[in-house]
Order: structure tokens, then C-alpha cells, then sequence
């Protein structure tokens, strides 16, 4: 009995040793930031001791959380894919309709009733979700469909904000009458920015989106006399109902339900898409351009439609964003929110609508929720998106690519 | 499916806690950038915030109640502000200190008007915020931006008389808004300005644009923006050996400028709440933050420990958390803060917060003039 | 003429600090192909631990130029261990993930630090003190400063020590090698793993130096310094060539220039679109950047 012992305590003994190197390891990383901190009032160090406690002990321990994942995610990549209990649980509900059309009315109730159960607050923030699900669903077409990889998409979320404030300030246009030439305006403009690129690739093409989105920043920033510049343009209309006088609450409820009604149908249109022509086009453009060319697709169209259709989408949100707040500035349109966006279509798993909408909803409600942490709300943050991506590189939902599979057929089925 | 329950459990727990809260406690909201490139405007008024409730709980509370902060991060941005409003009318705060931009300012002041919760901005100075009149539920005490672009200019003009300026600013709500009045009151002197260009905010660093002021032959720069840029500009200058005069704005007015810019920040100009270096009050609130903090406060500490204390004792003399009777109450009484003994006008701007024009002598700020 | 020789200056010095972190942007680029998002909080991570250590030293009574040694070299190495460990935790998993994944991460990465710093340190900006010594031979010089100059010639110095190591070294043979084909060099006996981890610590080390310098040269930082840098100095290893040690240097420097005169001769309020147009003209006649091969595909 007593060898049994000895190869277990061996492993317990290496793996402390791995820890208590790990430990010393961030000790000494974090030694001159969060020990020391200088006082700037009179020159001199505080030290802080206590910290490296802390951070030997988290470290200890969290060494051993992340080697025992690291470990458990190893042991499931070695496993066929299919036997994994969320794929099972996928193709069950992919299968069986009666299961996925319960679902969705449930999750459809559910939405229906949100804002009657939960404060304004909750149907504040859910709208926002709602608007970047929107926004994750367009660039998703450029990005995760096509393969272009923007990082400037912001700009034509601005553009269409821009164009509804501005036509609201000047004309009281309304926002139905804007929402389709907000969507409308991004298009232009999405092929404009599509033509220079259309030769770039991969980072090449990356850069100069965001550089196109600074362009468009920067503008709205010095041109006053189109934008009002950086103090912004107030007072902009809430989505009007017929005529009806709503107060901030029901405007509130109003516009959840014009946002689900949006997701619902940029949902069947960006679906619609993927299985279409076009849609079927861009995946070949993405999985390579020199083939998807021998075929005989025109790479120019399918690139400027990918960028065009894509755009359409942040357009129409710009248009409700304006509508929300009744306030837009250049501040909301800045690079990090393109980062953002991007990382909603990767995270949530490049490709997939589900995938997607689950992004949009953990990327923006988590910062809200995590405010009980307060200050340490963004640190969080971005450890959360760390940690999702690493122990779920393909998204935390991946795409589920269409399979044409040659099955052999039973023979009686095939004899008549 | 037991790490999904878990996980919805874990969400509505942080989800519900914040519902479960004691009703017995006055609830003063304090939004305002708490992280991002801005933060380090918006974290000196949270601060200055906990001081001055940490101060009046330990004196036992405000109508026998004891007062709780609830602060919320903006990031400066208009959509998170709103989203960070309608989160503290369902927290149902008495009243609010923030938000610290125009822009996140004015797209939450909306859902407070609608809630009628009073607020008060420490270092929102767009113009329209007061005098548009929209928002009878709005105070602020820090002067409308025309108020020290005018004081800049009418200083430059008869103190120092200038005869070619450079108005330069850093692209922000803040800034250029000072900037373009300053820009226009020079021009209705007569004064000529050779120069009005926006800066990178955050850019590695500013020589073309000193190369610029230099050529340029302005006497004097006038620049609205925040301290970190106004030191490089400063900097710059200072050591290509020019010796135009600089002056700048509220936002500059804080000792960290001095400290950033040490021997260089010599002789800089800039306007700030009359004779805050000898109210005691002030002194004492300076001196508390540095015992808690140990750093000097950031900017707009004062304007933030001001209004503070003046929603409090507003609420204190009102006798009542009711909206109209705070306001009533802030407009009719005179308050003893940091800036002054102060008070409000029907507008909301503040009365009594005198603006001085400051420079800097012996790595001080020191009052030179109204 | 002068006003010329000054924007001239300027920008060389500008584009010399983007230079600087451009080459720990291509160096990665070059050899995992990801765009390291969090490579401006290495920069700054560098200057923050330089002046924490420096302020500790001189309260030790150090001065001069053993002070701006020691803590430059202090910053180097904590920056090149956090670029180590930074390639551990978010990037090493995701190897063989699809391309965007160690992208996410990296941002997510970027956010983390920055907010470190932020908590760890303090929100506001604080002083750098003035390590770099004016030289008395500078006197009268007046279009260029002592740091200016100190900052382009370690540039220039470290560039060519670079491409020394890269070209003649075991290990500059191996990264090269790498970033060729990854597994052909492993086949061949190449140590992958040591190699990007090597390639993370040169980087990050020569962020430190970049940090180090500018934040004494300016005399300020705070903990959002690196997120601009950062976007620059990507901005020049795509213009130069993305994966080029001279391109990279090229592109900062152009970059630079471009800045210093666009401020100088129009106007800064459209600086950074001048950068930015200048990026998108120069990569529609040289899709590859400046310095980079178009490379023609073999089907």
C-alpha cells in the first residue's frame, strides 16, 4: 500500500514547487508597481508591503486554478468534438424542432415581458446590448463572414448618428424617416472606404480602417460647422409613436421594443444573406481569394457588398443611438468602441448569429454588472477577456460551418 | 448545465444586491470618469466626494441620517452617462455631484430633470447646460465657459496688453469651448489672433506646435484644455528659450501642473475660484486629501468638495430631500465651501465664485487680480 | 530655413520614439503574426517602473548618468518579464487558435494592465524627473536638445545592434527561421517556444528604452501614455513593412516627419489625418508597406 503513496505525493510535491515558483515569479513581477508607490507630494516611496502578501498568496493559488483548466482544456481537445455536451446539446436542439421552437418562444416571452420585470435601468442597459447585438451582426458580415478585418467600423455607426442628429437639428426630420437613409448613408460610405482597399489584406486592411475611423473622428472633432465639433449636438428627438406623448419610462419601453424588433430582423436578413449567393461568396473570399476568383467570382462586388452591407447595419444604429441618448459628441465614436465591437464578434464566435448576440450580451452587460465591484470594474474586464478567449479560443459559441456530408445510404431505401 | 446555473445564480446575486438596500440613508450620486484616459479628471471629485461625507457621517449625518455615496463610472462618454443617469434614478439617489464632462453632463441631465433629481456638476462649463434654460434641475459650480474666456482675454488685454495671441486648445468639449469664446472676445477687441489650432490630446509630445506659436511672433499663447498638455506646451517652449507669455484655465490651475512642469511652469497665467490659497476652508480640504491620498489633489478637486457640501447643507437647510425644496433651498441660501460662500442663481451658475486670474510664483499659485 | 530644420527635428525625434516601439510590434508580427495590442502598456508599464525606481535611487542620493543607467536598465528587464509572462498567459494558449482569437486577447490584456497601473499606482499624472542631463556642448545649439539627440541616437543604436543580433546571432538565425515557417523550423530543431519568448523580451526591452527616454524628455506620465503610442507606433510597423526591423524604423520616422511638418506647414488639428491619409496613399501603390515584399501567390 504505502508505494501507492508515493507517486501521488511526488505529483502534490512538483506541483507545489510549480506554484511556489509561479508565486515568486508575479512577486517579483509586481515588486516595483504594487509594492512601491511614490508619493509625489514629497518624493518619496510608500511601500507597501502587504501587497506582496497578497499577491504571493493569489498568485499560489491561482496557478493551480489555471494549470488544472489549462489541463481540463487540453484533455478536451484531445476528445472528439461531437462527443462534447454543448455540441450534443447543439445538435439536439438543431434536430429536434420541437425543442428549439419552445425555446424560442420561450426566450420570445421572455423579451416581451423584460421591461415589465425589470427597472428602467435594466431596460436601459438592455437596449444597449441590444444596439451592439445589432452592431456585432454587421461586422460579423464583414469580419467573420468575409474576412475583412475592420477596425474602423465605428465610423459608420457615427455616420449614421451624425446624419440623424444633423437632420433632426436643421429640418426635424424624424426618426423614422431618417433610420432607412442612416442605414442608407453608412452603405456609401462603406463602399468608399472599400475602394482603396480593395487590394490590402489581412493587417494591411486593419490598419487602414482604423485609420479611416480616425479620419472620420477627427472630423466630426474640427468641423464645426458640420459637427459642433467636441461640445456635440443636444436636444435630439426620441422615436416618435403616432403622435403619442410618452414619458422618459415609456420611451424607454418603446425603444427596447423597436430594438427587438431590429435584432429580430437584422437576424433573418444577415441569415437570409449567409445562405445566399453573396453570403456563400464571401465565406469562399474568406477562405481563399485566389480559388473564390478561379470560380469566377467577382472580387470587387463581393468585397464592396461586404463592406456596404455591413455598414448598412451600424448606420441604422448610429440612428437610434442618437435617438437614446438625444446627445451625441465624437466621444462615443472612438477606437476602443470599434476594439469592442470586434471583440463581440470574436468572443461570442466569428460567424455564428448565436455566437454573436451572446458576445454583444456578455461584452456590454458584464462592465454594468461588474459596477459592484466598482473600481476594479475594468480590471475585471479585461481579465474576463482574457480568460474567455483563452480557455475558448473559437468564441464561447463557435460557428456551426454547413456540412454537406455524402452518407451512404441503406440499401433498401435506395432499391425501390 | 450545473456551471450555467451557477453562473445565473452568481449574475443575479450582483444583480439584486444593489435592490437590498436601507431606506434610512441619504443617497448622493457621484458619476463621473472613473477609468479610461480621463479618469484622472474624474477621480479627484470622487474623492473629494468621500472626504466630505466621510467628514459629515462621522458628525453623525444630515437630518439624522446618514449620507452614502453611490459613484458610477461614465467614462466621459454620452451613451454610458445615460445608461449611468437612469442607473441612479433606480437606485433612487437624493441628489447627484457629476458628471464631469459637458457631454456625459448633458445626456444624463435629461433623465434627472425627468426623475427630478437635482444635480450638480463640478467641472461641466458648456454654456448652454445653465443658460439654455432646459434644465431647471441642473447648478454647477464652476463658471460657464464665456465667464473665464472673457476674464483670460479682458486680463490679457489691459494687464498684459497683447497685441498678438495664439489661442490654442485640445480638441475637447472643455477646451475648445473656452477657446472659441476666447477666440471671439479677442477679435471683438481688436486683438489680433494669429493662431487657433486644436492638439492631439495624449500625443507623444508638442515641438511642431511650439515651433508654430514661435513663428507665429503671438506674444502670448491663451490655452483651454487640462494640465498634461498645457506642461509639454509650457515645457516646450520654455526650452527652445521663448518667453511668451502663457495662459490658461481652471483646468490648469492645479498644483499637479506645477509639479509636471516644475521650474518651467514659472509665470504662467491661469484663472481659477477667487482666493482659494487663503480660505481656510480650502486649505483644510487640501490638506485632508493629502493626509488620506497622500498626493496632492487632481483637478476640480475644490469645485467637487464644493458642491458636496453645498447639495448637503442644501438638503440640510431645506429639511427635506424634495426636489423643490433642495432647489429653493440652494438658490435662497448662502453656503460656506472651499471656493467661497456661495450661492445659486435661477439659472443654476454659481453666485459668488469670483474668478482671479493666478500665477505662478515660487512653484505657487498666487492670486494676482480679479 | 530654420523653421524648416526644427519641424525637421522635431518629427526625427517623434518618429524615433515610434520607431522604437514599432520594432517590438514587427519583431512579434513577424513571428506569431499578431497584431499585440498590449504592447503600449509594456511601454508604459517601462517608464512607470523606471520612475518608481528612479525616485527610490535618488532618494538613496544616486544622480547623473548611473541614475538614468541603472533604472533604465531596471525598466528593461521588468518590462521584458512582463512581455514574457504577457506571452504565457494570452497568447501561448491560443497558438493554434484561429487568427482574430489572440487579437481579443491581447486587448483584453491592454484594458488589464492599463487598469493596473491605474489601481496599483495613481490615476493622475505625475513628474518624470529630468534623467537625461543637458550635454554643456548643446549650449548653444538651439534647434535640437540634448534629450532629443540622446533619444535619436539610441534609436539609431539600437536598431543597428538589432540587426546585428538578428542577422548574426544563433538565436536572430532561429527567429528568422521562425518567421519563415514555423514548423519546418521546428522540425529542423528550432525551439519555438524559446524563440517568440526571446522575441517578446527584446521587444518589450526596447519599449522600456522608448518609454524611458520620451517620459524623461517630456517629464510626465500617467497610466493611459501607452495606448496612443501604441496606435502610432502600430500605425509605422504597417507603413514601413509590417514583420521589417528597418521598416519599422523606416515608418516611425516617416510618420514622424509627416506629423511634424502636417502641424507645422496646415494645421495640428488635422495632424492625425495627414498620418492617416498618408497611410492609405502609400498603401495603395505598396500594399505591403514601404519596405515590404509583395509577395506573389503560387497556387
Amino acid at each position: 500500500m504505502k508505494t501507492d503513496w508515493k507517486p501521488l505525493m511526488q505529483r502534490v510535491s512538483s506541483e507545489m514547487i510549480k506554484s511556489i515558483v509561479v508565486s515568486l515569479w508575479f512577486v517579483f513581477l509586481t515588486f516595483p508597481l504594487m509594492v512601491m508607490k511614490i508619493r509625489p507630494l514629497d518624493q518619496t516611496i510608500e511601500w507597501r508591503w502587504m501587497n506582496l502578501v497578497y499577491v504571493g498568496v493569489g498568485a499560489f493559488f491561482l496557478s493551480f486554478v489555471w494549470r488544472y483548466l489549462m489541463a481540463r482544456k487540453e484533455r478536451g481537445s484531445e476528445k472528439d468534438e461531437g462527443d462534447s455536451w454543448q455540441k450534443r446539446i447543439g445538435m439536439k436542439i438543431r434536430s429536434d424542432k420541437r425543442i428549439s421552437v419552445s425555446g424560442l418562444i420561450g426566450v420570445g416571452i421572455f423579451v416581451l415581458i423584460f421591461p415589465f420585470l425589470f427597472s428602467s435601468y435594466q431596460t436601459s442597459i438592455m437596449i444597449t446590448a441590444l444596439m451592439y447585438v445589432m452592431l456585432g451582426l454587421g461586422l460579423n458580415i464583414v469580419v467573420g463572414l468575409a474576412g475583412l478585418l475592420d477596425l474602423g467600423y465605428v465610423a459608420f455607426y457615427a455616420v449614421g448618428a451624425y446624419f440623424y442628429a444633423l437632420m433632426n437639428h436643421h429640418f426635424g426630420i424624424g426618426f423614422w424617416a431618417a433610420l432607412p437613409f442612416a442605414g442608407g448613408l453608412a452603405a456609401v460610405f462603406g463602399i468608399l472606404l472599400g475602394f482603396p482597399v480593395l487590394r490590402l489584406k489581412g493587417d494591411y486592411l486593419a490598419i487602414v480602417t482604423l485609420g479611416f475611423g480616425e479620419i472620420i473622428r477627427l472630423i466630426l472633432e474640427n468641423w464645426n460647422e458640420l459637427s459642433y465639433g467636441p461640445s456635440g449636438i443636444a436636444g435630439i428627438s426620441r422615436p416618435g409613436f403616432f403622435g403619442f406623448e410618452f414619458t422618459l419610462q415609456q420611451h424607454t419601453v418603446y425603444l427596447f421594443y423597436i430594438m427587438v424588433a431590429l435584432v429580430a430582423l437584422t437576424t433573418i436578413v444577415v441569415s437570409r444573406l449567409r445562405n445566399s449567393r453573396i453570403g456563400r461568396a464571401w465565406i469562399a473570399l474568406r477562405e481563399d481569394e485566389v480559388a473564390c476568383q478561379a470560380m469566377g467570382i467577382d472580387k470587387t462586388r463581393t468585397k464592396l457588398t461586404a463592406f456596404a452591407l455591413g455598414a448598412t447595419w451600424a448606420g441604422f444604429v448610429g440612428c437610434i443611438f442618437a435617438a437614446k441618448t438625444t446627445f451625441i459628441n465624437p466621444a462615443s465614436f472612438t477606437f476602443m468602441e470599434s476594439a469592442m465591437i470586434l471583440s463581440i464578434v470574436v468572443l461570442g464566435g466569428m460567424g455564428s448569429i448565436v455566437g454573436v448576440m451572446v458576445g454583444a450580451l456578455v461584452l456590454i452587460l458584464l462592465p454594468e454588472y461588474l459596477r459592484a465591484f466598482s473600481e476594479y470594474r475594468m480590471l475585471a474586464f479585461g481579465a474576463s477577456m482574457v480568460i474567455i478567449m483563452v480557455f475558448r479560443p473559437q468564441g464561447i459559441i463557435s460557428g456551426i460551418r454547413q456540412r454537406y456530408e455524402f452518407r451512404k445510404q441503406p440499401q433498401q431505401e435506395v432499391s425501390p | 448545465m450545473k456551471r450555467l446555473l451557477v453562473v445565473v445564480v452568481a449574475l443575479s446575486v450582483v444583480l439584486f444586491s444593489g435592490a437590498a438596500f436601507a431606506a434610512d440613508t441619504i443617497k448622493i450620486g457621484v458619476p463621473g470618469a472613473h477609468s479610461g484616459d480621463l479618469a484622472s479628471y474624474g477621480l479627484p471629485s470622487l474623492n473629494a466626494a468621500k472626504l466630505v461625507v466621510a467628514d459629515i457621517n462621522a458628525k453623525g449625518g444630515i437630518l439624522g441620517k446618514k449620507v452614502e455615496i453611490v459613484p458610477e463610472d461614465d467614462v466621459c462618454k454620452p451613451e454610458v452617462a445615460a445608461n449611468v443617469g437612469t442607473k441612479l434614478v433606480s437606485e433612487k439617489v437624493n441628489v447627484v455631484m457629476g458628471h464631469i464632462c459637458s457631454g456625459a453632463t448633458k445626456a444624463a441631465l435629461n433623465i434627472y430633470k425627468d426623475a427630478k433629481i437635482i444635480t450638480m456638476s463640478p467641472s461641466a462649463t458648456n454654456v448652454d447646460l445653465t443658460k439654455s434654460g432646459e434644465y431647471p434641475n441642473f447648478f454647477r459650480t464652476i463658471s460657464p465657459d464665456d465667464a473665464q474666456a472673457n476674464l483670460q482675454v479682458v486680463f490679457a488685454q489691459k494687464k498684459l496688453k497683447v497685441k498678438k495671441v495664439a489661442v490654442i486648445h485640445d480638441k475637447g468639449d472643455y477646451g475648445k469651448g473656452l477657446a472659441e469664446f476666447a477666440k471671439a472676445d479677442f477679435e471683438k477687441m481688436g486683438i489680433k489672433v494669429v493662431l487657433f489650432e486644436g492638439i492631439t490630446p495624449g500625443a507623444v509630445d508638442y515641438s511642431a506646435v511650439v515651433q508654430k506659436i514661435k513663428r507665429s511672433g503671438a506674444d502670448a499663447v491663451v490655452y483651454g484644455g487640462y494640465h498634461p498638455e498645457a506642461a509639454k506646451i509650457v515645457s516646450g517652449m520654455r526650452k527652445k528659450k521663448m518667453k511668451t507669455i502663457f495662459i490658461s484655465d481652471d483646468g490648469v490651475r492645479d498644483d499637479t501642473f506645477i509639479k509636471v512642469a516644475g521650474k518651467y511652469a514659472e509665470g504662467v497665467y491661469a484663472t481659477g475660484p477667487i482666493d482659494t490659497t487663503k480660505n481656510p476652508l480650502a486649505i483644510a480640504a487640501i490638506e485632508q486629501h493629502k493626509k488620506v491620498y497622500g498626493t496632492e489633489p487632481g483637478a476640480f478637486y475644490l469645485n467637487a468638495y464644493a458642491a458636496t457640501e453645498c447639495l448637503l447643507q442644501g438638503i440640510e437647510k431645506a429639511k427635506s430631500t424634495d426636489y423643490a425644496a433642495i432647489a429653493k433651498s440652494l438658490r435662497s441660501n448662502w453656503f460656506q465651501t472651499p471656493l467661497g460662500k456661495i450661492s445659486f442663481d435661477a439659472k443654476g451658475d454659481a453666485k459668488g465664485i469670483g474668478f482671479a486670474v493666478y500665477q505662478v510664483k515660487n512653484g505657487k499659485y498666487v492670486e494676482i487680480g480679479k | 530655413m530654420d523653421y524648416f530644420l526644427e519641424l525637421f527635428f522635431g518629427g526625427l525625434t517623434r518618429g524615433s520614439i515610434y520607431a522604437l516601439i514599432a520594432l517590438g510590434y514587427t519583431m512579434v508580427y513577424g513571428i506569431i503574426q499578431l497584431i499585440n495590442f498590449a504592447h503600449g502598456e509594456i511601454y508604459m508599464i517601462g517608464a512607470f517602473t523606471a520612475l518608481v525606481v528612479a525616485s527610490a535611487l535618488s532618494l538613496l542620493g544616486m544622480n547623473g548618468l548611473s541614475l538614468l543607467m541603472l533604472s533604465g536598465v531596471i525598466a528593461m528587464i521588468y518590462s521584458a518579464a512582463y512581455g514574457f509572462t504577457m506571452e504565457k498567459i494570452a497568447y501561448k494558449p491560443l497558438r493554434d487558435a484561429q487568427r482574430l482569437s489572440p487579437l481579443i486577447s491581447a486587448i483584453g490584456m491592454s484594458i488589464f494592465l492599463q487598469n493596473y497601473v491605474l489601481l496599483a499606482q495613481t490615476s493622475d499624472f505625475v513628474s518624470f524627473p529630468a534623467l537625461i542631463e543637458e550635454f554643456p556642448f548643446m549650449e548653444s545649439v538651439t534647434i535640437m536638445r540634448s534629450s532629443e539627440l540622446v533619444i535619436v541616437v539610441t534609436t539609431a543604436v539600437a536598431t543597428t545592434l538589432l540587426t546585428l543580433f538578428i542577422k548574426f546571432t544563433r538565436m536572430g538565425k532561429a527567429m528568422r527561421a521562425v518567421a519563415q515557417d514555423k514548423t519546418m523550423a521546428m522540425l529542423l530543431g528550432v525551439n519555438v517556444n524559446r524563440v517568440i519568448s526571446a522575441t517578446f523580451i527584446i521587444g518589450s526591452a526596447l519599449a522600456a528604452v522608448g518609454g524611458v527616454l520620451i517620459s524623461s524628455h517630456i517629464g510626465q506620465i500617467n497610466f493611459y501614455i501607452g495606448f496612443i503610442a501604441g496606435i502610432k507606433a502600430f500605425t509605422a510597423a504597417v507603413l514601413g513593412g509590417i514583420g521589417s526591423i528597418p521598416g519599422a524604423v523606416i515608418g516611425g520616422l516617416v510618420l514622424g516627419w509627416t506629423e511634424s511638418f502636417a502641424t507645422g506647414y496646415v494645421s495640428s488639428d488635422y495632424e492625425d489625418v495627414f498620418a492617416f491619409g498618408l497611410l492609405v496613399f502609400i498603401l495603395i501603390f505598396r500594399p505591403a508597406g514601404i519596405l515590404g515584399k509583395t509577395t506573389s501567390e503560387k497556387v
